[in-house]
């Protein structure tokens, strides 16, 4: 069996750590303050990012901010070629999204297809007033013309690597590795 | 393993209990679709269904019409009278006919057991069984079983009995092999001329009255008797089956238990089931058309599509 | 053509004799003229002698099948009597009853004359004709016995149906007192027997199919038992498959009452775990049962209780068959796979030997009907079935020379089949035989 492959870290607990805190910064002062503002987290690590900016918003700002998750499996445009059926998990979008702020949080932007995804399942809730995309690495080797608002931390990665987001909540700890893809090892 | 559920899903007897529980939890987000404003997900966009039914039943075509159109799939029904169907088309060539359109998918109720494989072995759609003869309901069993699932939190050492006739019900069929994969405790209640007779060889327990099984089971599926079952000579008549083991209010409070209540539908107040009891406090007969629908997209949505070869490039490039 | 044919140096295998040696057997104007050891010195010097070379083969006398369904006059697209004899000559069989439940019933002298002279053009295995017990086998008034015996039927029966009224029944057994004939009855109560699809029991109950349960079958047998007592008539069992009806078969010969019973090679050797995913070539009446029930055929066969083996080759025509379990028809073709079923799983299994083989499937058929054949002493018919009892090959219905390709046993692999035919000394299936040298029998 071949050695686990070599992660570098790209992301410490503690830069982690930071750059969530100036994220969260940032998508106050994008929306100019935290009224109408909703932070939905896409399946499954986006969920936790989410959370974790909500909570900052709460330390810092004082104020409750609305918080849904999205899965946006079933939006998917390449469900046909998938092969066996990606386990689907859970939507929740707790408030009415017409005419707010609602910021996307995901945490690795890669290709846009997800976001793409998620932008066609949000329209099916109502018409926000603005939709913002805040992800915490922007690896590069877009598909789509989609770029976010707001960004974590800016890398290059070639495709023979994964560019992986570990959370606390799931992985037992906060930060951000890339290894070489198994397959090509 | 190229699809978990494989082509079609004909019964629950040859699944495994991972099989099942995918099912059951891959069931739980479609509920919430159906709570949203747009009850619509773009999932099987371009994918064409066929719900073919041999015999009447509006509950369940509904359901899997909603189900299909919740998961933006192309819908035909196509029903017994009104179709070449009524003239007396086999079997064998209908499926050959919608195999020639392209068919993605055949949503199929006929009354001869077996219809369900046989028009599987013969066309490359995929086939759902919404009800062959008297062998097997499959959706139904796990509509059943997921609302269960939602009020008890388990279905393992869960004590299910089912009462009625379950000689001639797909029903329950269905969900005994459902449950006992499930690690449920079955049970079944009814005359014995409504029982088959091996039903000692499926594993399940027999209680000859209803106020037995009451005191034994954390829940009743209750089953529909069908007015020719006395005609037959099975019974000797409506009345005396509701005396004898209709489920009443005054049953189910001498019990002195919480028995959960579930019935397929179409009810036959006053004769399995009482009204008090069908509307009462324990009763999740509505529920369970609720799940009916959920279940129904899980089972399309699984079934559905992929082509394995792509699915290699797909995930070399797959990351978001 | 000659008329001398010699069957050299097979095993001949003839129980009315007693005989199980390698030997010869010498064929001369279509009746067996000598038989053993040295029956070559008699074909020596005789010109145009031919020869069959028997080494390693059995020879037997040719096999009977008391029960089939030719389904001509009516059906003539599924089989004929001349595709059916063809088909019994490749099974080994020299003769078949052919059962009357045509289009239309063969229930009158004219009716009988058909078969006899359809046969005779068929030139393959003879065919003799079973009258029905009732006209039109509606079962309300007795067909004449008398009429349909003098035009050459052998038995009377309304088999594809039970004979529902006692009443019937009990007269159909006095009136064939008269002429010798056994009454064949198909045993099934109908009200228990009615939608039912497959035998009744725990792969039923899975399949959701209605049962037959095996009631429905002995019921009616001991009813026929105890009529066959009361009028001393001769009451044949048809194609029995039940332990309950072996048991009161059983029970029947102890006491002395004349009843003799069939089973077919299906009952012998498939259960109801057969029809797997509904596979309708497992579906007939009556019904594969439980291993149970086959064990207790299986042993009923070994001790006598089943005097013989028929085949109830009943074929159907493909799109028929390729229906939804519940509406297709009963009934699988068995002419061409008898020999081969009842040697891998009776004789293979060693649930008896080869000699009471031959007597099930030739002697006493020949004998309990009456028919010409079923021995091979000299001076009589030489209806002859030559076979390799060991060789393994797999049954492919496309080359079955029946019209039907209904069976169970498609795409397996058995052991034993026949090599040849003769009818009257006439081979009638297999290879000719080979011209011997000139004046000299052996060498």
């Amino acid at each position: 069996m071949a050695a686990p492959p070599k992660q570098t870290t790209v992301l410490d607990a503690r830069a982690f750590d930071r750059t969530v805190r100036r994220m969260a910064d940032e998508i106050v002062e994008l929306n100019e303050g935290t009224d109408d503002l909703v932070i939905v987290g896409i399946q499954r690590r986006g969920v936790q990012l989410a959370a974790q900016i909500v909570s900052t918003i709460r330390e810092r700002e004082k104020a409750d901010v609305a918080r849904g998750a999205l899965d946006i499996t079933l939006y998917r445009d390449d469900l046909q070629t998938v092969g066996p059926r990606p386990v689907v998990g859970q939507t929740e979008i707790p408030v009415d999204i017409d005419g707010k702020c609602v910021v996307i949080v995901d945490d690795v932007l890669y290709t846009g297809r997800t976001i793409r995804a998620a932008l066609d399942e949000l329209a099916d809730f109502g018409r926000p007033r603005r939709i913002a995309l805040a992800v915490l690495i922007d690896r590069g080797g877009r598909e789509l013309p989609i770029q976010p608002d707001i960004v974590g931390k800016k890398i290059s990665a070639p495709a023979s690597q994964r560019v992986d987001v570990l959370v606390e909540e799931i992985d037992g700890k906060n930060g951000v590795v890339i290894a070489q893809r198994e397959d090509t090892v | 393993m190229t699809h978990p559920l494989g082509k079609d899903l004909l019964g629950l007897e040859p699944l495994s209990g991972e099989q099942i529980r995918l099912i059951l939890d891959t069931a739980e987000p479609f509920k919430e679709i159906s709570e949203r404003a747009i009850k619509k997900v773009p999932t099987l966009r371009g994918a064409t269904i066929v719900n073919l039914f041999f015999e009447a039943s509006t509950r369940t075509r509904v359901s899997f019409e909603f189900a299909e159109k919740r998961l933006s799939a192309d819908t035909v029904n196509v029903a017994a009278s009104g179709s070449s169907v009524s003239k007396g088309e086999t079997l064998v060539d209908t499926a050959r006919n919608l195999e020639a359109m392209r068919i993605d998918m055949v949503v199929i109720r006929h009354a001869a057991s077996g219809a369900a494989r046989f028009l599987a072995d013969r066309i490359e759609s995929n086939v759902i069984n919404a009800g062959d003869g008297t062998h097997e309901h499959p959706t139904q069993g796990l509509l059943d079983m997921l609302t269960l699932r939602d009020h008890f939190k388990r279905l393992e050492g869960l004590k299910v009995c089912i009462v009625g006739d379950v000689l001639h019900s797909r029903v329950a069929r269905s969900n005994i092999w459902g449950l006992t994969k499930m690690g449920a405790q079955v049970a079944v209640c009814g005359p014995r001329s409504l029982l088959p007779s091996a039903i000692d060889d499926f594993g399940v327990t027999v209680f000859d009255r209803v106020e037995t099984a009451l005191e034994w089971a954390d829940a009743l599926n209750v089953l529909r008797l069908q007015l020719e079952r006395m005609t037959a000579g099975y019974i000797p008549s409506l009345r005396e089956y509701n005396r004898v083991f209709g489920v009443s209010r005054e049953r189910l409070e001498a019990a002195k238990r919480e028995v959960l209540i579930l019935h397929p539908g179409p009810m036959n107040r006053g004769v399995e089931i009482d009204s008090d009891v069908a509307d009462g406090p324990f009763s999740v007969i509505l529920d369970q058309v609720t799940n009916g629908v959920a279940v129904r997209m899980a089972v399309l949505y699984l079934l559905s599509g992929g082509r394995p070869e792509l699915a290699e490039a797909a995930k070399k490039g797959g990351e978001r | 053509m000659s008329n001398a044919l010699l069957l050299r140096g097979g095993r001949i295998i003839d129980p009315t004799q007693s005989l199980d040696a390698t030997g010869d057997v010498l064929v001369v104007d279509g009746e067996i003229a000598a038989i053993g050891p040295r029956a070559g010195n008699e074909a020596d010097g005789r010109d145009g002698l031919e020869t069959l070379d028997c080494s390693g083969l059995v020879v037997s006398p040719g096999f009977v099948d008391v029960h089939c369904h030719l389904r001509e006059p009516g059906r003539e697209e599924v089989e004929t009597i001349a595709t059916g004899a063809r088909a019994a000559a490749a099974g080994g069989f020299t003769a078949v009853c052919a059962m009357p439940n045509t289009d239309p019933v063969t229930d009158n002298q004219a009716a009988v004359g058909f078969i006899i002279r359809q046969a005779q053009r068929a030139n393959a295995a003879r065919v003799y004709p079973i009258g029905a017990i009732s006209v039109g086998q509606k079962g309300e008034s007795l067909a004449e016995f008398g009429e349909m015996v003098s035009a050459g039927a052998v038995a009377v029966s309304d088999d594809g149906r039970p004979v529902v009224s006692a009443h019937l029944m009990r007269t159909a057994l006095e009136y064939a007192r008269t002429f010798g004939i056994p009454v064949a009855d198909h045993c099934e109560e109908p009200t228990l027997a009615k939608g039912g699809a497959m035998n009744e029991g725990i792969v039923s109950a899975r399949l959701g199919l209605k049962g037959v349960p095996s009631e429905a079958e002995e019921i009616m047998a001991i009813r026929d038992i105890l009529l066959a007592r009361r009028t001393g008539g001769h009451v044949h069992l048809c194609h029995m498959s039940t332990r309950g009806s072996a048991e009161l078969i059983r029970w029947g010969k102890e006491r002395g009452i004349n009843v003799t019973a069939e089973v077919c090679p299906h009952h012998l050797s498939l259960t109801e775990e057969a029809v797997g995913d509904y596979d309708t070539n497992a579906k007939m009446n009556p019904p594969l049962r439980t291993a149970d029930d086959v064990a207790a055929i299986q042993e009923a066969v070994r001790d006598g209780t089943i005097d013989l083996i028929a085949t109830d080759h009943a074929p159907h025509h493909y799109d028929e068959k390729e229906r939804e379990f519940s509406d297709a028809p009963n009934g699988i073709v068995g002419l061409e796979t008898a020999l081969a079923v009842n040697l891998t799983w009776l004789v293979a299994q060693q649930r008896i030997d080869l000699p009471t083989l031959v007597e099930k499937m030739s002697c006493a058929p020949a004998r309990i009907f009456k028919l010409p054949g079923g021995t091979l002493r000299r001076g009589g018919v030489a209806d002859i079935t030559v076979f390799d009892p060991d060789v393994e090959w797999t049954v492919d219905p496309a080359a079955f020379k029946s019209k039907g390709r209904n069976t169970p046993y498609a795409g397996k692999t058995l052991r034993g089949r026949v090599r040849w035919t003769l009818v009257g000394g006439r081979v009638v299936h297999g290879a000719a035989p080979a011209p011997a040298r000139a004046g000299k029998a052996r060498g």
